[in-house]
């Protein structure tokens, strides 16, 4: 009993449970209510150790990157950024929204006007006050037509924005009840006057200033003393990104003590690592999947039994078990997972069904093969997946002919370029978000050509209901709309696979917001004294 | 000297510009041919037509081809290499660190694996044929064949992850003490040794075998000199040209060919900053590396070649 005990107070410390969670499986196991309380406190009181240099050997860096946070991309630039540079706010591991320099994020009735309070005396690293004007600024940097930002798309319903005293006051063209959602964007990292003047300066107001900065090499940050939010991040003395691209090299890194983290693992080796004595893998559900895109426009794919014939005729378990080894859940056929909020629930889970698909094919009136395009870099396992899938659509009597394309120019001239193909999406942050960026009519990354005026609607509705519970209505209309209608084939949503030496650090909560807990994991944990 | 041999090390060196010349041409034409632009690579999936339109008239991709050539040409004459287009950096300073970096390995990979090479080499044809001869050639090409990525991960998997006496990724970086510096280099230098050591210890072997079956080795046997004396005084200086040639051309593998040693230590050389800018389409850099590749190529060759007119007597004592 007590070295269950044991696993569940150590389960508590990292946040795996909660402290009802906690409470109720300590009861089970006969502890008496007021000692399983007293050791709830000490589990959850658990104070994070000052000191010492926390060190990841991160996988997606190059030494094309560099600091403006406005062109981060890869893993090594999104995880350096949630260091040094500090955002209005940010996502909690459940999906609710903290709020970090903006101190309030309030909206008008019709959820058009939204007012961003900034929080008074955070300081930046170079010693300069965070003033509405530099939160102005930085929203506008990121929004201008000619930036290249990533958080461009994002940004572009802003109508109109002004900075009036310690508040800027956002006007949308079209009314937005995650606008708060659409803040916590890993792009919009708050710098000095927006970043205009030198967007590469690597100044914000996070736990860690910028010490070193080699593209491709290594990134470090030293605690920044004035940091506003205290405890709250920073316990290290030092943090340190080391850029592995190798995935031996970086397992090697964390078996050897070079670093305490590392993110990528493969899920083929996921169980050599479980094995490795004081490393513990941290698989976490994210918000990812690998879709296979048809264009609902281009015949044959524009023929409704066909596209539904499709999707009948792929078998999601053996995929789900022979690529990801079982790290993922089935996918439904839209881009939605419960991590994201108001996750419409009570849909059927499509599954492999052979004889209904071989009907529908034959109803389509389609004939010959049908071409399918893959290639290494849709995802990791996409060659394989596809053949999985031509072997599924067999039993069903489609012919699938596959074509594997060079991963080179795979997101220029295959992705949303070719009718039928394989792809990733690493999700958003809302399910509005997610729709209006893939499957709304006048998308640019439409890569299905789902062109529905009904859909188009009911998303305006749901971007401009503040009611949670009509929101959710609405959200579970489009779901099925895209599941039954649309032409994206999900067949699982994948998972985060890092890996942390849990004998020398702690403090690790799991996140399905992004990877190394949504790229806090070195500001929040810390080295065991 | 005399001045048919300095004449003919001039033309050598004519000839090794002009080369140099034309590779330039070579990599231009090149790097244009390849697919997709730069723009499309720098912003990848998030690319949208508005901002890739606005990223080729920032980067100036939007002149004629001779004209880039020109004018990149005219820049690299005077020492101005341009800026990365992915990044924005001055490509002589970041190059600068990373070719010292690359250097720096193949320097120590050199000091260990050169005089080792041809050690083994004559150790090998004293004891020709021997037990000693065969250990040796067998134990290179057995490091020679296994492919050098192989080398490097059991490498890591001993002295880094079992034993953990070298640290597994390499990485180095400004003002790091020497010593740290050379403790993490050591599994790389390693890596490479084992890599090129085979190729020069067999050619020095097999050259001075060569010249061992001549008339005046014999000679010397006759009048009584020790094996190890004949072949350093008679067999060794008549078999320079080749071996000098085999060593440079892997000195030269040891400084453009290690991208994949790179790779596995994470070690910031050339190697892994041309190969991130080639999947960025970072022409500018992908064209200077080139050259720079190009020029360490054809200057070590011309080594080699100047090396071989100069060891050949009948060259040096013309009558």
């Amino acid at each position: 009993m007590t070295t269950e005990l044991d696993h569940l107070a150590r389960l508590a410390v990292r946040g795996g449970i909660s402290r009802r969670d906690f409470l109720g499986r300590a009861a089970a196991l006969g502890v008496t209510a007021a000692m399983a309380g007293t050791l709830a406190d000490r589990a959850f009181a658990q104070t994070p150790v000052k000191g010492g240099i926390l060190k990841a050997g991160l996988q997606g860096g190059e030494s094309t990157n560099n600091l403006d946070p406005a062109t981060n991309l890869s893993q090594v630039t999104f995880n350096f950024c949630k260091q040094w540079g500090e955002f209005l706010n940010r996502l909690n591991p459940d999906g609710s929204l903290e709020n970090m320099i903006a101190e309030e994020i309030g909206s008008s009735d019709d959820a058009k006007t939204w007012t961003i309070k900034v929080r008074d005396g955070i300081e930046f690293h170079n010693g300069k006050t965070v003033k509405a004007e530099d939160v102005l600024a930085t929203l506008e940097r990121h929004a201008d037509e000619k930036s290249k930002s990533g958080a461009l798309g994002v940004l572009k319903n802003i109508k109109a924005m002004k900075a009036e005293g310690r508040e800027v006051i956002v006007s949308l063209a079209e009314p937005d009840a995650d606008f708060p959602y659409l803040m916590a964007d890993y792009h919009l990292v708050i710098q000095p006057n927006g970043g205009k003047d030198d967007p590469n300066a690597g100044i914000s107001a996070g736990p860690y200033k910028v010490k070193v900065n080699e593209p491709g090499v290594r990134h470090g940050g030293e605690r920044f003393a004035n940091y506003w939010g205290g405890d709250k991040l920073g316990h290290a003395d030092q943090v340190e990104i080391v850029v592995i691209n190798d995935a031996t090299a970086r397992l090697a890194a964390l078996q050897g003590g070079q670093v305490h983290f590392i993110n990528r693992v493969e899920p083929k080796v996921v169980n050599l690592v479980k094995r490795v004595p004081g490393v513990s893998v941290e698989a976490t559900s994210g918000r990812g999947f690998y879709p296979f895109n048809m264009f609902c426009d281009t015949a044959p794919f524009d023929n409704a039994d066909l596209r539904m014939a499709l999707k009948l005729a792929m078998d999601r378990d053996e995929l789900l078990s022979k690529i990801l080894f079982g790290y993922g859940s089935l996918g439904n056929d839209f881009p939605i997972n419960a991590a994201y909020p108001l996750f419409p629930e009570g849909l059927e889970q499509r599954k492999f069904d052979p004889e209904k698909a071989a009907e529908l094919y034959k109803k389509s009136g389609h004939s010959g093969s049908i071409l399918l395009r893959t290639s290494d870099v849709a995802f990791p396992g996409a060659v394989d997946a596809a053949q999985l899938y031509q072997q599924s659509c067999a039993k069903a009597g489609i012919k699938i002919e596959i074509k594997r394309e060079p991963g080179d120019g795979y997101w220029s001239e295959v992705w949303n370029k070719k009718p039928f193909s394989l792809s990733y999406w690493g999700g958003r942050a809302t399910q509005a978000q997610m729709y209006a960026t893939a499957l709304v009519s006048t998308a640019e990354w439409n890569d299905t050509r789902f062109k529905r005026p009904e859909f188009d609607q009911l998303l305006m509705k749901a971007r401009g209901e503040l009611d949670q519970d009509k929101r959710k209505v609405l959200f579970h209309d489009m779901a099925t709309l895209v599941r039954d209608e649309g032409g994206v084939i999900v067949p699982f949503f994948n998972q985060f696979i890092d890996a942390a030496a849990t004998s020398k650090i702690d403090g690790w909560v799991a996140n399905p917001q992004g990877e190394m807990m949504d790229g806090y994991a070195l500001g929040a944990c810390w080295l065991k004294a | 000297m005399s001045s048919p041999i300095l004449k003919l090390i001039a033309q050598r060196i004519a000839l090794g510009l002009l080369l140099l010349f034309a590779v330039s041409v070579l990599i231009f034409v090149g790097t244009q041919i390849l697919p997709g632009d730069v723009a499309q690579s720098i912003l990848g999936q998030s690319a949208t037509a508005e901002s890739l339109a606005n990223l080729r008239e920032a980067l100036g991709l939007n002149d004629p081809a001779y004209i880039r050539y020109l004018k990149w040409l005219g820049g690299i004459l005077t020492g101005n290499l341009g800026t990365a287009l992915s990044s924005g950096q001055d490509i002589a300073s970041a190059i600068g660190g990373r070719l010292w970096n690359t250097l720096f390995l193949a320097f120590w990979a050199a000091v260990v694996s050169v005089p080792l090479a041809i050690g083994l080499g004559l150790l090998a044809v004293r004891y020709r044929n021997g037990f000693i001869d065969k250990l040796i050639s067998g134990l290179a090409l057995a490091s020679t064949s296994l492919p050098e990525f192989f080398i490097g991960y059991l490498l890591v998997y001993f002295f880094a992850v079992q034993w953990q006496i070298f640290p597994g990724i390499s990485t180095v970086y400004d003002g790091m003490p020497f010593l740290e510096r050379m403790k993490a280099i050591a599994l790389p230098a390693t890596a490479l040794t084992l890599v090129v050591l085979a190729h020069m210890m067999r050619m020095t072997r097999a050259a001075i075998l060569n010249v061992m079956q001549s008339a005046y080795i014999e000679t010397a046997e006759l009048k009584g000199l020790s094996p190890f004396e004949i072949i350093r005084k008679h067999a060794f200086p008549n078999a320079i040209a080749p071996v000098v040639n085999v060593v440079t051309l892997n000195l030269a593998y040891l400084i453009v060919g290690v991208v994949v040693v790179e790779v596995i230590f994470v070690y910031p050389g050339m190697g892994q900053y041309l190969v991130d800018h080639v999947a960025k389409r970072d022409v500018p850099v992908v064209q200077a590396v080139g050259l720079i590749f190009a020029a360490v190529y054809i200057t070590l060759n011309m080594i080699a070649d100047i090396a071989a007119i100069l060891a050949n007597p009948r060259l040096r004592h013309p009558k």
